[in-house]
């Protein structure tokens, strides 16, 4: 069994996708790298930390996007974000039934600074644009570099998000704030603190994520072909009741552990046993505890 | 600039917009009707009230006043840097709001954003840079990060960003740098009554900010990176 956390990028899409399917746009061959590096004497990458294209998942074509977390953090640059939105763009082209995004990053690459923060909104319009056309949008969180800044903000605007408990979505990481607001406020070095606040556990409890699995490629596989069919079978594009629906969820979160200071006290209201111990559960028994106690999701 | 000073320009038939905790909306009276009015002042850091309280008044603005068109007046310096928002899950409630702004152009509201004094990172593009089209004012400054954060992440030298920030448009600050790479349509100098009546006039629904930036010169591989993959291709055409 892989683990999917320590694995690369391409490893990754070679394990989840259907043996030999994936056919990439733009490969390493292409040689399309960062014109914004050279400047600031940093490496480029032949692929720009990421590699898309079509593939099929159990039979199925699909579109397949998939970061690399060891350049620059999986961090989106200029031609970073464009490989993203052409794959959404041509998945609203051909009218593909689903984009998949393994999703590991840093959010905006600072390299490239405002070309990487353009660069990401253009991605978050694609996804809802992908949306609006009819296309599933689904995001997979599970690389040690977990899922943050502007890309943490597009994976809320997928259809669907799968984790890992060893996973992390949020927005700033642990190390911003506490640069910005003190040791404190969030102690980056707490390891156990930052999974509490960002893991695959908590945001399922929250109903940020929909599904959290092992850390296998397998395991991401199956979730990803569930997670697709789920999506497909509802309705796929926002609507003005599923976001009345989302703000009213919202707002009850702020309103019901608007006041607390660590993720184990929400844990406890939403009625989880042994609170304190979620974080040692292996995955199954949590998500048979979790399943009908967490936060309704969108 | 005060958000006041723009809007008394801005609007000589009249406003009516409420300030709270940094938090506006409201009205405002253009010679062919209303026009919702949301955003933020003070540099307010954008924490998940917020940025819930703004996708709150963009749905009821859907729900209430189909096809009003929306200004968002952005004046803020990013998300705020708390343990407490991340833990409610702050990225939730910006992509929500992101959501709503997107939700209201598709239900036809034209929508269109002012930077009138600073706009900064995640506090951007969940609401300024979801609108149809984005415009600053001169003085304007926009960015990701400060220079000394961006210097301690990046572990480029803090003198080093200094220096480039004067001269290359990735990395300076100013609205004209986002005009050249297509982040910015424009930027208002001039009549604002008549800028906004331009803008609204000229609204719709296309993200063509990589075509602009590709145009203008300030995003040269963006545009042909899309098109090949568009395209399904393999190599980018020379």
């Amino acid at each position: 069994m892989s683990s999917y956390l320590e694995s690369t990028a391409r490893e990754r899409l070679d394990k989840l996708v259907d043996a030999g399917s994936f056919d990439e746009f733009l490969g390493p061959a292409a040689r399309v790298t960062s014109p914004h590096l050279g400047q600031l004497n940093a490496p480029v990458s032949f692929d720009d930390g990421v590699a898309v294209g079509a593939a099929r998942l159990d039979g199925a074509p699909i579109y397949v996007a998939a970061q690399e977390g060891s350049f620059m953090g999986g961090a989106v640059g200029e031609v970073h974000g464009a490989k993203l939105v052409g794959l959404l763009r041509r998945a609203v082209a051909q009218r593909a039934g689903a984009v998949l995004l393994l999703l590991e990053t840093g959010g905006v690459r600072l390299h490239e600074a405002n070309a990487g923060l353009i660069a990401v909104s253009e991605v978050m319009r694609a996804v809802l644009d992908a949306r609006a056309a009819g296309v599933a949008v689904v995001a997979l969180v599970g690389g040690s570099n977990g899922c943050f800044g502007g890309m943490g903000i597009v994976a809320r605007c997928c259809n669907a998000i799968v984790m890992s408990e060893e996973g992390r979505l949020a927005m700033s990481g642990p190390e911003v704030i506490e640069t910005a607001s003190g040791v404190e406020e969030f102690d980056s070095r707490d390891r156990a603190l930052v999974w509490r606040t960002t893991g695959g556990k908590h945001r399922f409890l929250l109903g940020d994520c929909q599904a959290v699995v092992a850390d296998t490629v397998a395991a991401f596989r199956q979730a990803a072909i569930d997670a697709i069919a789920r999506v497909r079978q509802g309705e796929i594009a926002l609507s003005l009741a599923a976001l009345e629906r989302e703000h009213a969820l919202l707002a009850e979160r702020l309103r019901r552990f608007g006041d607390m200071r660590d993720p184990v006290e929400i844990w406890g209201a939403l009625g989880m046993d042994d609170p304190a111990a979620i974080p040692m559960l292996e995955a199954e028994r949590f998500i048979s505890a979790a399943q009908t106690r967490r936060l309704g999701s969108e | 600039m005060e958000w006041k000073t723009v809007a008394a320009s801005m609007f000589p038939l009249g406003f009516d917009i409420a300030e709270r905790d940094d938090f506006l909306c409201g009205s405002a009276q253009l010679a062919g009707g209303p026009i919702a009015v949301v955003g933020t002042c003070g540099h307010a850091p954008i924490g998940v009230e917020i940025a819930l309280a703004q996708a709150g008044f963009v749905l009821d603005g859907i729900r209430q006043h189909p096809g009003r068109p929306i200004l968002i007046l952005v004046d803020t310096q990013g998300q705020r840097l708390r343990h407490r928002d991340e833990m409610l899950g702050i990225n939730s409630y910006m992509a929500h709001l992101g959501k709503c702004v997107d939700l209201a152009r598709r239900h036809g509201h034209r929508t269109v954003a002012l930077v009138y004094d600073q706009a900064l990172s995640g506090g951007f593009i969940t609401s300024g840079l979801m609108a149809d089209a984005c415009y600053a004012l001169p003085d304007a400054t926009i960015r990701v990060m400060g220079l000394p954060a961006m210097a301690r992440i990046t572990k480029v030298p803090e003198e080093r960003l200094v220096a480039l920030a004067a001269t290359n448009p990735v990395f300076a600050p100013g609205p004209e740098n986002y005009l050249r790479m297509g982040g910015i349509e424009a930027i208002w100098q001039g009549d604002l009554a008549a800028a906004l009546e331009q803008a609204l006039g000229q609204a719709h629904g296309d993200d063509t900010r990589s075509a602009l930036g590709l145009a203008r010169g300030g995003r040269k591989l963006a545009q042909p990176v899309i098109e090949a993959i568009v395209a399904g291709k393999h190599a980018l055409a020379s």
